[in-house]
This record gives structure tokens, sequence and C-alpha cells, in this order.
């Protein structure tokens, strides 16, 4: 078996149009990390109420790191690759057929799981409109993306800092097929996994719904034990450290123990990171178990049953041997490939990975896992 | 390794005494302050970091000595440097002064654990060398504290913590930068928190566990800093001497690095070379704690992982419990690896290592 790629287009002569053709043994791709976004705020009053809308036009968005939009200045404008703006206006992500033609058909793309960021209610420091704007950008995804276009799967954006909010959104929508997960961002007011945050992963699991943690997020700290950085090439690298704050709460805090079902997937860190933090838990729980006598388990076992990650941005070492055998350390049917469409750093599924990993781990990688892991229904 | 294995000539680059109490530091200090302690009762200070009767803090068999083995050079020679036949051994004395809010008493009890130091330490053991504390909250005197030890070569490292108040590369930290590559300093940047503020960019996790695990995430923070502001540009002979940071994170964080340094090194137009280079050139770290599984295969990748056997200094991180009975390397070194970790890297690391110590210096 051969990765077909990318999907070969014949473009329709009377209308310009492509039309995708598909090769027989083509790999089916579930992408674990796809960007949609209302074009404008104006988008979402079908679903907001009106008194949050008006107060969003009136005091706009306050975030916990008190920036408009965001600390570091991206790459691109909006961190957004510059083929992926809509002829039309808008952001991208916005527009639907644009999506479908650059991304689900080009790369014949079976499911993409959107993970809306921006104007999602996560990281407001008013609770009442980040519940507010949490649910309304859950029905724009259901409404205006995952119904018209089945293959997108919508994420139930949770606003993660208050839980009893959190749980009444889950239990309005955790039974809709078009949902695939629970989604929350990794910078968090407390590590994710105190105990504030529980009932979340309680109403996740009764779903049958894993937790997505992606990066990013305004918990109100600096975005490093050691205070802000300068630059935002220090935050895209630093991302690793924010995952590995999640992975050590979720493991100490016995969140897995708790909620034995749970499963949970690190969304847009990497994923190089992870052997080096299991190792450095196994070794401090032999030391001090004393301290956490609710473990039963040695952290590694916990990481290697309940944690996945998506692979975007793919670590590129020197050596291409040490990320396969990284890989290795993690497990093959952990990895879930995710694109990050339509931001700058995308990772092309066909492009992505070293030549020498296996197709068979491939297979894994972009399909096998993702059914493992997201609720398709 | 196997306990049989010979350590002879060896510089341990991380060795922990028993942290000194102000009471200690008393003789050291000027009236004005030997006042203020009493007046204000300032008669312990102490952080969250390595609980003392935790397991982590000091090994059992090191507790148990009487006195512990932490306690004096004497013990400290008995159970660590003279077994082994160690060449020296670099004091990283953890008094936690970088937590003071007051950059003046800061200031005041740096000297005093400095002169400390060479009292109780570095004046009785040959072997012994030693790390300048200094207090980060005030560039100025901080700087003034590096020049007052440039003379003496027992001191060989200024030692800082590796979280603080700023990412340790901003240009206001520079002027330390300065005086040590003029001095021949290496900076050590050790596992340690200032907790002003949350170990985790997502606040205080609730176990000492998770605590000691944030601390290799700080030095992540750390590595890029100095990378991304240009320190190493700026500073090209600086060796940063990452230590207690574990190690086998670093592959994958220069990784990462080293790919957004591709996708967006318009951000930092003086950095024109792979990050990498700079880890080659400038950055070191000490051995213990390793985080690595007991075999000798994964142990043998992650060091071609590292891509140079330049970059490891032997430590013991004495007496915290990383390693059992004498297993101080891990397994799966080579010879010639071995050598380099145990002396050919910590001399080239410390350059004042070769500077003669004046006779009369110690007793």
């Amino acid at each position: 078996m051969t990765l077909d790629a990318p999907v070969v287009h014949n473009l329709d002569p009377a209308t310009g149009e492509s039309s995708a053709v598909t090769k027989p043994n083509r790999l089916s791709i579930i992408d674990g990390d796809v960007h949609t976004a209302p074009s404008k705020l104006a988008e979402l009053a079908p679903f907001l109420p009106q008194r949050w809308l008006e107060h969003m036009q009136t005091y706009g968005s306050r975030k916990r790191h008190g920036s408009s939009y965001e600390p570091y200045p991206k790459a691109a404008p909006r961190a957004m690759r510059r083929d992926a703006w809509p002829d039309e206006g808008g952001l991208p992500g916005s527009s639907l057929q644009l999506l479908q033609k650059q991304h689900l058909d080009h790369y014949g793309v079976d499911v993409g799981v959107m993970g809306p960021l921006g104007l999602s209610g996560q990281g407001e420091i008013n609770l009442d409109l980040s519940a507010a704007l949490a649910s309304a950008i859950n029905l724009w995804q259901l409404e205006v993306m995952a119904k018209p276009e089945p293959r997108l799967k919508a994420s139930i954006v949770v606003p993660f800092e208050d839980a009893v909010a959190s749980v009444r959104e889950i239990e309005r929508l955790g039974a809709d097929p078009h949902i695939a997960q629970v989604f929350m961002l990794t910078r968090s007011m407390e590590p994710l996994g105190s105990r504030r945050y529980w009932p979340i992963y309680e109403a996740a699991q009764a779903y049958d719904l894993p937790v997505g943690f992606h990066v990013f997020g305004a918990g109100g700290h600096p975005y490093t034990g050691a205070g802000w950085p300068s630059y935002y090439i220090e935050e895209g690298a630093g991302h690793a450290t924010s995952c590995q704050t999640v992975v050590t709460s979720l493991v100490m805090e016995g969140v897995f123990e708790r909620f034995p079902k749970l499963r949970t997937v690190m969304i847009e860190g990497g994923f190089g990171w992870l052997p080096a933090l299991t190792w450095r838990l196994d070794k401090l729980l032999d030391r001090m178990r004393d301290e956490v006598p609710h473990l039963t388990r040695r952290p590694s076992e916990y990481i290697r049953e309940h944690i996945w990650l998506t692979t975007q941005p793919m670590e590129e070492p020197e050596q291409r041997a040490h990320l396969e055998e990284t890989m290795e350390w993690i497990g093959w049917d952990r990895l879930l490939f995710a694109s990050d469409y339509p931001h700058w750093d995308f990772d092309d599924p066909f492009r992505a990975f070293p030549a020498s990993i296996s197709d068979a781990h491939k297979r894994q990688i972009l399909t096998a896992n993702g059914k493992a892991v997201y609720r398709l229904g | 390794m196997n306990s049989n294995m010979n350590l002879q000539g060896a510089i341990d680059c991380d060795v922990h005494p028993l942290t000194p109490v102000p009471a200690d530091l008393l003789p050291y200090m000027s009236d004005y302050w030997r006042d203020t302690l009493q007046v204000r009762g300032l008669d312990f200070w102490e952080t969250i970091a390595y609980p003392a009767n935790a397991a982590l803090t000091i090994r059992a068999d090191w507790r148990q000595q009487s006195p512990r083995a932490d306690a004096n050079p004497a013990t400290m020679a008995k159970t660590l440097l003279d077994p082994h036949g160690f060449d020296h051994a670099i004091l990283n004395c953890l008094f936690p002064l970088q937590s003071f809010r007051d950059g003046n008493m800061a200031a005041a009890f740096a000297s005093a654990t400095n002169d400390w130091l060479i009292d109780k330490w570095l004046s009785r053991d040959a072997r012994l060398r030693g790390a300048v504390l200094l207090p980060i909250q005030n560039i100025e005197l901080a700087v003034d504290e590096i020049n007052r030890r440039a003379d003496d070569p027992r001191f060989v490292q200024i030692l800082l913590q590796v979280m603080g108040e700023q990412p340790l590369g901003k240009p206001h930290f520079w002027p330390l930068y300065a005086a040590a590559e003029k001095h021949g300093f290496a900076i050590a940047i050790h596992a340690g928190s200032t907790y002003h503020h949350p170990v985790t960019g997502s606040g205080w996790p609730t176990y000492y566990i998770e605590d000691y695990a944030a601390q290799s995430a700080g030095f992540h923070t750390q590595l890029g800093s100095l990378i991304s502001e240009g320190v190493f540009v700026k500073y090209p002979k600086l060796k940063v001497v990452l230590s207690e940071s574990g190690i086998s994170w670093m592959p994958a964080y220069l990784w990462r690095l080293s790919k957004f340094w591709r996708g967006i090194r318009n951000e930092v137009p003086w950095i024109d070379r792979d990050p990498m280079h700079y880890v080659r050139d400038n950055i070191r770290l000490t051995l213990q704690p390793f985080d690595l599984p007991n075999d000798a295969v994964t142990a043998a990748r992650i060091m071609e992982q590292l891509g140079s056997d330049d970059l490891v200094l032997f430590s013991t991180d004495f007496p915290h419990w990383q390693f059992d009975g004498d297993d101080m390397l891990p397994k799966g070194l080579s010879a010639l690896q071995v050598r380099k970790i145990l002396i050919d890297n910590p001399r080239a690391t410390y350059s004042r290592l070769a500077a003669p110590v004046r006779k009369g210096a110690h007793p």
C-alpha cells in the first residue's frame, strides 16, 4: 500500500470547479485539528443572546492576558496561511466552500475535528460571557458547518473555568452525533487536573467523549513559571511546557483513577516532550509515592492508557530516525494526525511524516487511532 | 554503569552543602543587618522547595549518618569525594535568597552566604569549589558581588534559579553575563523557583512532585530565552550550565525551537544559526538527575539525540536522592563518553578550575 497524494483533481471545463477523484486504495484521513471560525461577530448573532451581542459590541473580548487579541504578534496575519483568506471576506476557516475545496477535498480528509479559537469564550474574565460565547460557537459549529458538511465534526467548547456552566453545555449537546469531543485549552487558572475541573471530565466520560486540550489559552498567569518571554518563537516552542503541566496534573491529581474511561488528547503541542516527562514522573513517583497515595499505578501506565497526542507541528530533528524512536517510545497507537488548517504552521498529511515511517504506522496515525479516540458516531 | 566504574579524577559539578540558617550567616553580616535580623525576627527563611523531610531532598543513608553527610566538609569528603577519588566538587548552596522581594536584603544575604561558604567549606578542603550567589533582584548589586568574588579562583560559577521573575535571556540581565564572561565564570542555572510566579503557566500545582516535575519546564523556558534574545551572539564565550534539569527533555525541545526558528526567524534576525549550534557552543547540562528508564539502550539513544558528547557534566546532585548505591552514571555510556563526562567536559567548561589557588587560602 502506498500513500497516494494529494488526491487527483479533475477540473470541469464548464464550471472550472474541481472534483476529487479518489483512488480505491486511498488512505483515509482523520484530521484532529481544523480551525473553523465565524467570519465576524455578527455571524454569531443567531446563536448569541442580544444581551451578550451588545456586551461584545460595547466592551469586547477581555481575556486573562489583557490583550485584545493575543500577547505575541503572530508569524502571519492572525496566524493564518496566506492562501486561506476567503475571496468573499471574513476569516480563514469561515468559508465552508473554501475549506472543502482547499482542505477536505484536496487532501481527501474524511473527518475533520473542529477546534474553534478566538470567539469561543475560553479565557474570558467575565464567566457569563465565557459561557454565552461557548454556547454560541457550539451552535454555530453544528448549524453552519457540521450539519451541512458531515465530514466536519464539532467540539463542545466549554467555559472551563466555570465547571457548572461547562457541564450544562456538555449535557445540552453531548448526545448530538455531530459532536466528537469536548474542547479545552492548556493554559488555565489552575493546572487542569485540579478538582475544580473534575465535573467536566465526569460529564465527558458519561457521554463517551474524549477531552481535547489545545495549546494557548489565558489562565491569568505569566505563560511560564519564569515569567513572560519576549518572543512568539519562545511562546511557540514553549507550548510543549504547558502540555506537560496538563499531563502532570491530570496524572498526579488522580483524574484517571476517578474517571477510568476518560480519553484525553493533547492538541498542537507536538509530542516529542512526552517520553522524557513520563520517565521523570515515574522516577518522582518512586521517590515520593507517599505524597500521592491515591495513585495505584505508575504515571507511565496512566499516560499510556489515557493520553493521545496530535502530531502537528511535527518535530523535525536533524536525524529523522530520532523522531521515529520517539514515536516508538510513545506508542504508535497514541498519535493522531492533525493539520492545524488554516494556520501558517499547517502540516500536510502527505509531507509531514518522515519517509522512513512505515505505511502501517502512517495508517494508524492518519486513521485508526482517530477512530479509536474520537466519538465519530 | 556498575559500581566498579573508575570515577578517579571526576569533577562533581552539582553538590549541595547543608543550607545555612540565618543565624549561621550573622557573623558575615554588617551591624545593620545583624540588628535587622534580630529586630525583625528573621531567624528562618525557607521556600516550599526541597521539603526537609521529603525522600528526594536527602538520600536516606546519607540522612541517617551522624552528622548528616552534607553537614560539613569532613562528612561530605568521607561520603562522596574520598571513596571515589573526585578531583573537585562544585558547591551550589541553595539558600533561597533570590526569593526575597527586597534586593538590599538579598545582597546582604548573598554576600554573607558567599563568605560563609569560603569560611566553612572552601577553605577546609582544597578540592571544593563554589558558586557565587547573587541578589538577582538588583542587577547593579549583583554585578558588584560578581566582581567582589572574581579574584578568588575557588569560585568557578554564578548560581541563578531557573524560575525567577523574568526569563534570563532578557537584556536586563546582560550585565551579569558581561561580568561572568570577563572573569571566566560559568553561569549555572539551577532547579528552583523564587516563587514570585506560580511554577507553571497554569497556576500552582497541588503536589510537590508536580513542582519538582515543573522545574524541567523552567529549563525549556530559559534555553529558549537565552538563545532567542541573542545572549550567545553578544557573549559568545559564555558557558551556561543547566543544573539538575533532567537532561532528556532537551532534544525534543530543541527540535521544536529549531522548527519555529526556521518558520519565524524574521522575529529574531540576530539569530543567524540554527539554535542547535548555540547549544553545542554555549550550553552544558549536569548529569543528575538523568530522566531515563534504567536501561542502556534508551540512555544511548538519548545521548545520541543530544547530538554531541561535549554537553554533559558529571554531577551527583548530592545529597538529593537521584541514584542508589554508587550508580552515579547511567548504563549505556561508552568509555569515551564517561571520560568526557567525568573530566574533560567539566574542565573545558570551567576555565577557572585551571587557575592556581594561592597558598594559604585553605588551611
